[in-house]
């Protein structure tokens, strides 16, 4: 139990642990000490002087160390002629802080006119003002008047880009240091930096490209003044127009819990849109961090190509027509019926879809190529599991994942868990950006995931630290690897977990860095993949929700085309909509309720941000009208109905419901009071924190390893390149390339060659090459990558080159 | 009287390293690494009453008594980036008596157990640096420097390190920012450099006067040293006499002496014989003194000065007479203070670039009188808030100056 340390601030008693600053003892108390360049997160730095408050400490007799007390007893308080700052001092047994005292008013209204002197007379065009600490602050603790000349006002840039998302406007910054301290100590991307010195300091990015680091965006949120604005929000609209939805991020498995910022517009016809996406606080999830892809990538659900009505054979239908025609082509079909959805769908989306499986004796396929997620759900992480909580003499291992491009958000946290003292040992065919934070980095040849996984239960001095750890959390993926070798990767780690009893309680267990968001989901509702696609589709009656195969792999049209009959329920017409026989157009779920389960097992709710477009209908409820004409029984009036039934059928989201899903609790730092405490724009969480599920481990049954393969993937063979599958963050995915301010970052097809490799072949980085394997052809440009071995071949997934697994090709 | 610091004006060639053997160099460097604990040597010193040179004025054995013996290294720092205007004392010293100066180093490296030290010098000392490193190679050469000297476990190597042009840096915890390779920006402090100093561990930061001091204290004895100066301000000073004076330059002499003395006898009195108006004791960081004859007669000691209403930090002492104005004073200070700010904390950042635009309207044919009053509040404004001490004395001058000088800011009246 820490110590506890009592003290009175502004004559209000406060019981904390030792060692908590001033600023944030006040915080708990309920009292806001104005602070510009103090951050919770980040290390205190002084540097603003805003946060100065009277300090009254017990005195104490220098000759005898006894306290010294009061005619009344009481000890007597030696406060100092000087403030001090509140953010750098920590609490004392019996101190007295004085924040509003005549001297400290005076102090934080000279700071408030210091700091305004050169600060531009900006407000009415600058996006911050509404939720700007600097107007709030002054507004509460600044002069009324300033004695500054206008004309005296220094001049400096304001519209200079650091990078292409992210706009500094100098003149209002008030270097509170803010932006440079989070990414060096936060992100440890120390791509900010300040130059110059005095009045002249400005911010400027030292990276080229700028600003580059995935986290950019959180910068925003944090800086207390319009200074740093988003390229995607700049000049959008006034806070105060816009209404807050909570919402899940469905980029990837992480789930960071997301605000969509929305508001009825002229320019959009008078429908409502979203302005903009905002962190929203899930300690336990995000903190209150989200990565640029959630921030800039949510255009998609905007799209003028979305789909609006049914079609039948290519025209324009009724839902009445299209889902009668579905529900009797799937009657005849029977057991012969393929229902093939994605990670992409809710919770309730797949629930609906497996009852309609099961009920027709069909298969219920994931559409994916990363295994293991039964595995997961049986060895998944604990609840309560919270990567903040682990530090010293806890381990976290990532195979096969590079955590950077895959899901920034888990990279940000096991970076900071390793700087807490965490054994952090990195395995990978190849060098990623989460290495150099690494205790112990594993390269394997491609080929030998398997082995490596296994030689962490060994004798080796990481197979000790281990073994040892008190916790220890096994995140795996799916990079150079196709199906067979993640799900191999995945039965070893599990293995590994259940060898070294790192399972079954919290912070403990296995993670899967999935493709898609609610992958953990699908798997948790029944969902297995093929690996054989084209032999699963062919002759079926085929109901793809959410996917969209023949876009993915062009080589799987024939399959497609020798379906029986083809119904695709989507957002878009995508390549796979054009060879159906039934499209049926789904809501993005920006446009409705449900839930999706993260990679470590938490069931979160998304609310609706914005109306549902043309005649959509959400996924779950389409379902249920093709169900009806079967005359299947599905709940569909209500995504709070359709979570009821699924509660009560799958084991281990028994006890869930929407109420459930909805709780919050208290949670620090705290944030969403009328200070903003953090610069303002991460939103406070009222709406659920969400539940882990229970694991099979955690309720004490055994846990059965299938069989594992030792070769997880392929080896390149002797005089063959052999290509791997790698994933790139911004890609061409339906998700992510309808945003154009994303456009750059997702860039030109490439190849990664070992320079060997690449002299080999006779080509220079920069090159277009043609590059063949497997039925695919296409074009790429040359990237060099010293680290990987020189028969392979980087391809990212979703960039044009249909690569599902390791594979032998032909370059040029 | 003999010197104890420029000893170079007594004994010429004493930066040949023959010559400071000669005159009894490193023998007691030698002895108290051979006989001495380090305790003991930090004894006498704080014994000696040294207080620091660089003008915080602190007990100099008493800070190094401080050193957490519970963390390690430990490291010494010899405060060499002297940049306060009108100081230029410990250049002299560098140039002319650096043998006592590295042997001061040295006996301090040995009593916080040390076994490297810095000598970090402003960056335009770039020659003075070059020349340091060809002493400490030849301490190295005579074996006072390197592995196990004299045959001891005891390992001491000097180094030097310029810095690039900032006088923050001369604040003992931004020095030790830029000597880390990071911005030359001030700690939150506490903790203080004995506690959490060079990349976080124990280290003594002293100016170069204060370890120039050191060896003769040693050979002499503490109470050898006390014997001089005053009972709050034991020893000698070099005191950098400049201004409006016939004979500046570096004078040392015991604390005691008076501004009279000082100026007079070893000055040469005022230029054209003019009357001393006022007296900056402390460089461009010093409250301006106001003077007549009671002033001209005080002892220049730490106590002393103060009862003046100033501080005699380094004891730069910068002369103005009767042809000078003050407002013409402290627009050079607000300008030199503007343009050193490290910028990390607001009032100082701010306040500097204010008061700037506000003496500049002053001494235009703008100024008002309310931009006189305006002048004085922002930098009280300033006091007791900023992150170091130069936001702090960035304003002692202004508002010294304006409240003992008020003639000369005189403005008419505007519309």
């Amino acid at each position: 139990m820490t110590k506890q340390v009592t003290l009175t601030i502004d004559g209000v008693q406060v019981t904390v642990p030792d060692g908590t600053l001033i600023v944030d003892a006040a915080k708990k108390a309920g009292i806001d000490i104005p602070v510009f360049c103090y951050h919770p997160k980040m290390e205190p730095a002084g540097m603003c002087r805003m946060c100065l408050v009277e300090v009254g400490r017990p005195m104490v007799d220098r000759a005898t160390g006894e306290p010294v007390l009061d005619e009344d007893g009481s000890p007597k308080l030696q406060f100092w002629p000087k403030l001090e700052t509140a953010c750098t001092n920590t609490v004392s047994e019996g101190m007295a802080v004085l924040t509003q005292s005549e001297k400290a008013k005076k102090e934080q209204k000279d700071i408030i006119e210091f700091l305004l002197t050169s600060h531009p007379l900006d407000c009415p065009i600058c996006d911050k003002g509404g939720e700007c600490p600097l107007q709030n602050l002054t507004m509460e603790h600044g002069p009324g008047k300033s004695r500054f000349l206008f004309d005296d006002k220094l001049k400096m840039d304001k519209h200079v880009p650091l990078g292409d998302l992210i706009f500094l406007d100098r003149e209002r910054c008030i270097l509170c240091g803010r932006c440079v301290r989070f990414q060096d100590e936060v992100a440890g991307e120390a791509v900010l930096a300040i130059n110059e010195r005095g009045r002249g300091s400005e911010i400027i990015t030292v990276s080229d490209p700028g600003f580059d680091s995935v986290f950019s965006g959180n910068t925003t949120d944090i800086c207390p003044v319009g200074a740093l604005t988003t390229a995607d929000f700049r000049f959008g609209a006034r806070p105060w127009e816009l209404k807050a939805a909570a919402s899940i991020c469905g980029q990837c498995p992480v789930g960071c819990n997301v605000t969509f910022n929305t508001r009825r517009e002229a320019k959009a016809e008078g429908k409502v849109v979203i302005k903009r996406v905002m962190p929203r606080q899930n300690e336990q999830v995000n903190e209150t961090w989200i990565c640029d892809k959630g921030r800039f990538a949510y255009h998609y659900a905007e799209s003028k190509e979305r789909l609006g009505k049914p079609l039948v054979t290519g025209k324009e239908s009724s839902w009445d027509a299209a889902t009668k025609l579905v529900a009797e082509k799937l009657k005849d079909a029977g057991s012969n019926a393929v229902v093939l959805a994605s990670g992409r769908l809710a919770n309730e989306d797949l629930f609906n879809l497996k009852s309609l499986a099961d009920g027709l004796g069909g298969a219920a396929v994931l559409y994916t190529d990363m295994g293991g997620g039964d595995l997961v759900a049986s060895v998944g992480v604990g609840q309560g599991t919270n990567f903040s909580d682990m530090g010293q003499g806890d381990a976290i291992l990532v195979v096969a994942s590079d955590l950077y491009e895959e899901a920034p958000i888990w990279w940000l946290r096991v970076k900071q868990a390793a700087d807490r003292g965490a054994t952090l040992i990195v395995a990978n065919a190849r060098e990623t950006k989460l290495d150099k934070f690494a205790n112990f980095v594993v390269r394997y040849a491609n080929g030998d995931e398997v082995m490596a996984v296994q030689d962490m239960g060994g004798k080796s001095k990481i197979a000790e630290a281990f073994a040892k750890a008190q916790n220890a959390i096994v995140l795996f993926g799916s990079d150079g690897l196709g199906m067979e070798g993640s799900s191999n990767v995945a039965a070893a780690c599990a293995d590994l977990l259940v060898k070294t009893g790192h399972m079954g309680k919290r912070n403990n267990g296995l993670i899967g860095v999935w493709p898609k968001a609610n992958d953990q989901g699908a798997w948790e509702l029944g969902f297995r993949p093929e690996a054989d696609l084209a032999a699963t589709l062919k002759g079926k009656v085929v109901y793809i929700v959410g996917a969209d195969p023949v876009g993915d792999t062009p080589a799987l049209e024939g399959a497609l085309k020798g379906a029986d009959f083809v119904v695709v329920q989507d957002l878009f017409q995508t390549a796979t909509a054009e060879l159906a026989d039934v499209v049926l157009p789904a809501q993005a779920y920006t446009e409705r309720d449900g839930t999706f389960t993260s990679g470590e097992r938490r069931v979160q709710r998304f609310y609706p941000a914005v109306p549902p477009l043309g005649e959509t209908k959400a996924d779950y409820a389409i379902t249920t009208e093709i169900a009806s004409e079967l005359d299947m029984d599905l709940e569909g009036s209500s995504p709070v109905l359709v979570f009821e039934k699924l509660a009560a059928n799958v084991k281990d989201f028994e006890g869930l419901s929407y109420v459930k899903l909805a709780e919050v609790t208290e949670q620090w730092p705290i944030v969403g009071r009328g200070d903003l405490y953090y610069g303002g724009t991460t939103y406070e969480n009222t709406q659920g924190l969400g539940v882990q599920l229970v694991s099979a481990a955690e309720r004490g049954e055994t846990v059965s390893i299938p069989e594992f393969g030792k070769e997880a993937g392929l080896r390149p063979k002797e005089d063959e390149l052999m290509a791997v599958p790698v994933t790139k963050l911004y890609d061409r995915g339906a998700t992510v390339a309808p945003t154009e301010l994303l456009s750059e970052r997702i860039g030109e097809t490439t190849i990664a060659l070992h320079p060997d490799a690449a002299k080999k072949l006779g080509v220079e980085p920069g090159a277009k090459v043609k590059v063949s394997f497997d039925g695919v052809k296409g074009e790429a440009v040359v990237k060099i990558d010293e680290t990987i071995s020189a028969g392979v071949a980087l391809i990212p997934r979703n960039m044009g080159l249909a690569i599902r697994e390791p594979v032998a090709i032909k370059v040029n | 009287m003999t010197h104890i610091l420029l000893r170079h004006r007594d004994i010429p060639d004493i930066n040949k390293i023959d010559v400071y053997k000669k005159n009894g160099g490193f023998q007691v460097f030698e002895d108290a690494v051979k006989k001495m604990k380090p305790e003991e040597v930090t004894a006498i010193v704080k014994d000696s009453g040294l207080r620091g040179r660089g003008g915080a004025g602190f007990p100099t054995g008493m800070k190094w008594g401080f050193m957490d013996n519970n963390n390690w290294p430990h490291y010494v720092v010899a405060n060499a980036d002297e940049s306060e205007p009108g100081t230029f004392k410990d250049r002299e010293l560098m140039e002319s008596n650096p043998f006592q100066f590295l042997e001061g180093v040295a006996i301090s490296s040995y009593a916080v157990g040390a076994n490297a030290a810095y000598v970090y010098l402003r960056g335009e000392f770039w020659e003075v640096a070059a020349f340091l490193d060809e002493k400490i190679e030849e301490m190295e050469k005579a074996g006072y420097l390197g592995e196990k000297l004299f045959g001891s476990d005891y390992s001491l190597k000097i180094y030097t390190h310029l810095g690039a042009g900032a006088y923050i840096c001369g604040e003992e915890t931004a020095l030790l920012e830029s000597l880390e390779g990071k911005r030359g920006q001030p700690r939150v402090r506490p903790p203080f450099p004995p506690s959490f100093g060079l990349y976080g561990k124990p280290t003594v930061v002293n100016n170069v006067e204060t370890l120039t001091n050191v060896p003769l204290i040693l050979e002499k004895g503490a109470d050898w040293y006390k014997s001089m100066g005053t009972a709050d301000s034991a020893g000698v000073k070099v005191f950098s006499l400049s201004g409006r004076v016939r004979k500046p330059g570096n004078y040392e002499l015991p604390f005691g002496a008076t501004f009279r003395e000082l100026i007079y006898e070893h000055g040469g009195g005022i230029l054209d014989g003019r009357p001393v108006k006022a007296i900056m004791a402390a460089g461009a960081s010093s409250s301006l003194i106001d003077v007549d004859d009671k002033a001209l007669d005080t002892p220049m000691d730490y106590a002393s000065v103060r009862d003046l209403g100033a501080d005699l930090g380094s004891a730069s002492v910068i002369v103005i007479d009767d042809t000078i104005s003050i407002d013409w004073v402290i627009n050079k200070t607000i300008h030199f203070f503007k343009h050193e700010s490290c910028g990390k904390c607001t009032p100082c950042r701010e306040g500097n670039y204010w008061m700037q635009s506000v003496i500049e309207r002053i001494r235009s044919d703008e100024g008002t009188p309310e931009d006189v009053e305006l002048l004085q509040n922002v930098a009280k404004q300033m006091q007791n808030k900023c992150l170091c001490a130069l936001g702090e004395f960035a304003t002692m001058a202004v508002v010294t100056g304006i409240e003992r000088f008020p003639q000369d800011f005189k403005l008419p009246v505007r519309k």
